[in-house]
């Protein structure tokens, strides 16, 4: 008997870690080596005013919500009607950077759609997206007060994750609802 | 028939006619031999499993332009590889860098084949202590 004692304890071995890996979620998704660092800096036009600038500074002092966005990004549209909910109801303020995307039609979406951003960074060509790393739009990094990103949800938000991954994060201060 | 042969040869003739852009192009020889190298090594991270060279989606273009632009500016393969893995975090290069999260890749094959040496120098042993005139059908029972 013995001898099927090792094979048997390897065999489970990666059956285990085969069940973890299959157990791993959206195999796309990357753990973010932003989680714990300070938000990446940066200096952009405003979506809706090319002369107003917004950046890192701004989103300052309160948890916040950095929505990566497009019109080109089908999830995005999926995710829309959540990002409204929460501006409604004044969960966590929320920014947009509007990657990779042409201005007028981004503009006619929220028009169109409804405008849940405070404001949104318009990164044309994808500077910013590279810095904030990120690869697949909808991206969404919660930043605590302090400037830290401490979370990173790739793909459409939805009320499920919100409530798993964000409110758990956020603790009881900031407005948090 | 023979509009078949066309067809069959016209179809075939299709896949010939991707369209990468493939960037930059550098004056400098040595340095395009670098371009063309990095690119090569940078994974795709919107379509994983290809590398940026190949990759005609947007962010593969960006990274691109990122790197061609600090070949430019004259940093190092080690620079930009730290701009990358920034970002992106180690998965962004086919070749990971050796380094405490990424050692046990590096290692795990020569620990595979070292503990399958061992296993299989230890089943040898035993064999070769067995009796030889020992009955096979029983071997299994007595274990």
């Amino acid at each position: 008997m013995n001898r099927f004692v090792w094979p048997l304890i390897a065999v489970a071995g990666l059956l285990v870690f085969l069940v973890m890996g299959l157990r791993h979620g959206d195999p796309r998704a990357l753990p973010s080596p932003f989680i714990g660092e300070p938000a990446p800096v940066f200096e952009l036009p405003t979506l809706m005013n090319p002369e107003v600038n917004i950046g890192t500074n701004t989103f300052a002092g309160d948890y916040a919500l950095v929505n990566v966005w497009a019109t080109w990004c089908v999830m995005c549209r999926a995710e829309h009607p959540f990002l409204l909910e929460l501006a409604a109801r004044k969960a966590i303020p929320i920014y947009g950077i509007n990657w990779r995307d042409s201005r007028l039609e981004a503009m006619r979406w929220l028009d169109e759609l409804g405008d849940p951003y405070l404001a949104s960074a318009y990164d044309e060509d994808g500077r910013v997206g590279i810095d904030w790393g990120v690869y697949g739009a909808p991206e969404t990094f919660l930043v605590d007060p302090e400037g830290t990103v401490i979370y990173k949800h790739l793909g459409p938000l939805d009320p499920v994750i919100w409530q798993r991954e964000f409110v758990a994060r956020m603790s009881g201060g900031g407005q948090a609802k | 028939m023979k509009r078949l042969i066309v067809l069959v040869v016209t179809t075939l003739l299709v896949s010939t006619a991707f369209a990468i852009d493939k960037g930059k192009k550098f004056d400098d020889p040595e340095m395009q031999a670098r371009y063309e190298r990095l690119i090569s090594e940078v994974r795709c991270l919107q379509c994983q499993n290809q590398s940026i060279k190949d990759s005609n989606v947007s962010l593969a273009a960006d990274l691109r332009r990122e790197i061609a632009r600090m070949i430019d500016e004259g940093q190092t393969d080690e620079e930009i590889a730290d701009f990358l893995v920034v970002r992106y975090g180690e998965f962004a290069l086919y070749r990971p860098r050796t380094t405490g999260k990424t050692l046990v890749l590096w290692l795990a094959p020569f620990l595979l084949v070292l503990f399958g040496g061992f296993a299989l120098v230890r089943v040898l042993r035993h064999r070769m202590s067995l009796p030889i005139d020992d009955d096979v059908a029983k071997e299994g029972q007595s274990e």
